[in-house]
């Protein structure tokens, strides 16, 4: 499969060149060129009200380590983990139930999934402050219950169960977290379902034959055919929620500024472009940082694969021998 | 994030969803940095730069036809916005309204021109307190547009006796678990700053530490920080008190009777939006004529009546109803605006000492 495209870039190098440079040109206008901006302004020191020098100053990484700083950032990486695990818990049934779906439910299934990209997150956002409000659905439908239950009960002769206190979903760690999980389950279940969608269903079947039961089928066979999906899925979740900002800030309360909030004032009110460049490379690094992590966990992965390939091929000769 | 939702809100009086304009707003200035600016530099054009649906429908229609300019509206969502579309010089725009201290901050950049008010006969329309402000000495920059406060919106049957005092917002259990405060980090701390007697103008370091000493207290009182949105959590019974700009609880005091405003007795900060001309404007003349159509007395008096803003023109006040002029969220009475300050331009080292004390504030 892989020698397809390679082929016909040796045969055809100019056509292939042709088209690749407007993707690059892209690419460096509108991606390289801004961010390396910003990376030179996180060197930079602020000359009066507009002007900022590139003076190779370590001084914002210094001010961005201060342990007001460290805080927010921990508790960043703290909602981006527990995101990814719920979206990684929640995401793989989906997963498995659209890949395992009858081929007439699938293209409907998969649509169901990309459906909330149809509408523009704000929107969505201010539609889940009135779910989760004090004074929202979820909070009138308990107090209706609450009410109800209530009623039946002093019917009944019991003692009442007093006035009904609003559940407390927003403006609070849960709103956040829940929102975040909301905003990226389909960019979790979108990779696991390919890599679902890939496996061979024999070895599920060979699984199951040999006697291996559901769960163990599951953990020995699906996981690790699947763990190259399974750590796209964790990536893609992980890094655009690391960055999240409208969520934590409509959603949560004063305890739950993420660190793109503090991002976003420096470039706004509080003026120090690059104090914020700095804050933004370090979410940058750590991006960096995962994404040698993952590619340093595909190869080994795939060399495992190679050699327990080779090893097998060995032996068939072996054996036919 | 200064009026961003001031604006947007009260202008709004249909759509009350801020997302829709903000993206509405985002795609014009994208627009007419694009297009319109280029076609409006040749003569007989005007590009003004205004907060979204901050002026009634009829006075650039009026203007376009009375002068035979053609004019082109955009929109900024704050002053950040606008700060930031000029920092490296001017795209195209000849007129603007800025808020004071970011007047100040332009002044200071030479973002903006000065202005010969010979060429503004209106100017004699305006109110002669609004003459010499601390951020435009002398008005040499600057002409006023329209004004408001910061006070506190509240919820009157949520709220047993009566707001006076700051401290129920600062240093009191009295709404805990149902009071939002401004996502403004300086408007915040300067509200701090008058609550424990000081000028919000004040700069002393120290100051503004014990403010965030007591803003950092009170955190668990405090639902929730509120960038643009404090009206709406007031409108849907989230909160029962929310620290806002009058206009946007002036808007909703429209829809909903139950809906208080006040200022504090220690006072609270004054703001207002100035016409001004951007350094490099290329229709410099059109702009002065612009400007003085709108400091015109039945103009303003349009514009004020149309946005429900209080306006600065004495001339225009006068032809207003009584309904609008004894409105409090929109005139605070006089003895409470005696104790209102403006916020001045104070040094890029005073705002990094509040953008530090904000940011200790939200990771305690």
């Amino acid at each position: 499969m892989l020698e397809t495209p390679q082929e016909t870039f040796q045969a055809r190098p100019g056509l292939f060149l042709v088209s690749a440079v407007p993707p690059l040109l892209w690419l460096a206008l509108l991606f390289f060129l801004p961010l390396f901006l910003i990376w030179g302004y996180s060197f930079g020191e602020k000359r009066g009200l507009i002007d900022i020098e590139v003076v190779w100053t370590l001084q914002n990484y210094a001010d961005a380590l201060d342990p007001v700083y460290v805080k927010i950032f921990f508790r960043t990486l703290f909602y981006t983990a527990l995101t990814t695990a719920i979206c990684l818990i929640i995401g793989f049934p989906v997963a498995l139930v659209v890949a395992f779906a009858d081929e007439r439910w699938k293209p409907f299934l998969l649509l169901l999934i990309v459906l909330p990209f149809w509408t523009n997150l704000l929107i969505r956002t201010f539609a889940l402050m009135r779910i989760l409000g004090r004074k929202g659905t979820i909070n009138g439908i308990l107090e209706k219950l609450h009410g109800s239950l209530d009623a039946a009960l002093q019917f009944l002769g019991f003692a009442g169960l007093g006035t009904f206190q609003a559940v407390p979903m927003l403006f609070n760690h849960f709103g956040v977290v829940f929102g975040l999980v909301y905003v990226a389950l389909p960019f979790m279940v979108l990779p696991l379902y390919a890599a679902l969608e890939r496996l061979d269903k024999s070895h599920l079947e060979a699984s199951l034959d040999l006697g291996a039961g559901q769960i163990r089928t599951f953990l020995f066979v699906i996981v690790p055919m699947t763990a190259t999906g399974i750590v796209s899925g964790l990536i893609i979740t992980f890094i655009p929620t690391l960055g999240s900002f409208l969520t934590p800030d409509l959603l949560g309360g004063p305890d739950s500024a993420m660190i793109a909030t503090i991002i976003a004032r420096q470039f706004g009110d509080a003026n120090h472009w690059p104090f914020g460049s700095a804050i933004a490379w370090l979410l940058v690094y750590v991006t960096f940082f995962l994404l040698a992590l993952q590619a340093v966990f595909t190869a080994r992965r795939e060399s495992r694969l190679r050699q327990a390939g080779e090893r097998a091929t060995g032996q068939e000769h072996g054996a036919a021998a | 994030m200064k009026n961003k939702t001031v604006k947007n809100k009260t202008t709004s009086l249909q759509t009350n969803r801020r997302g829709f304009l903000a993206a509405t707003g985002a795609l014009g200035a994208l627009s007419a940095t694009g297009l319109g600016i280029e076609r409006a530099r040749a003569a007989g054009k005007l590009v003004f730069y205004n907060w979204s649906t901050y002026i009634d429908e009829e006075t650039i229609p009026e203007f376009s036809d009375q002068f035979g300019i053609e004019v082109s509206e955009d929109f900024f969502a704050d002053n950040d916005e606008l700060f930031n579309k000029l920092r490296t010089g001017n795209p195209g725009y000849d007129v603007i309204v800025p808020t004071n201290d970011y007047v100040h901050r332009m002044i200071e950049a030479g973002m903006i021109q000065e202005l010969d008010h010979g060429r503004i006969a209106n100017v004699k329309n305006i109110g002669q307190t609004f003459l010499n402000p601390a951020f435009d000495p002398g008005r040499k920059y600057s002409l006023p547009y329209m004004w408001g406060t910061i006070g506190i919106g509240y919820r009157k049957s949520a709220v047993d006796g009566t707001i006076d005092s700051w401290k129920d917002i600062f240093d009191s259990d009295r709404f805990s678990g149902r009071l939002a405060i401004l996502g403004d980090a300086d408007s915040m701390l300067s509200s701090v700053k008058k609550y424990l007697g000081y000028s919000l103008n004040d700069t002393d370091p120290d100051l503004i530490k014990r403010c965030g000493e007591v803003l950092k207290k009170q955190k668990p009182h405090i639902t929730e920080v509120a960038d643009d949105n404090g009206q709406d959590l007031l409108a849907a019974g989230e909160v029962d008190v929310a620290v806002e700009w009058n206009g946007d609880i002036a808007q909703l005091i429209v829809e909903d009777d139950d809906i208080g405003y006040v200022i504090p007795k220690e006072g609270g900060l004054l703001w207002e939006d100035a016409l001004a001309i951007p350094t490099g404007a290329p229709n410099v003349d059109n702009a002065y004529s612009f400007i003085n159509q709108l400091l015109d007395a039945d103009v303003g008096a349009r514009i004020a009546d149309y946005i429900q803003y209080a306006t600065p023109n004495t001339a225009a006040l006068r032809q207003m109803s009584s309904e609008y002029r004894n409105n409090p969220a929109i005139f605070p009475p006089e003895s409470v605006l005696a104790t209102c300050e403006t916020a001045t331009y104070k040094g890029e080292a005073y705002l990094e000492v509040i953008s530090r004390t904000w940011d200790e504030f939200l990771a305690a």
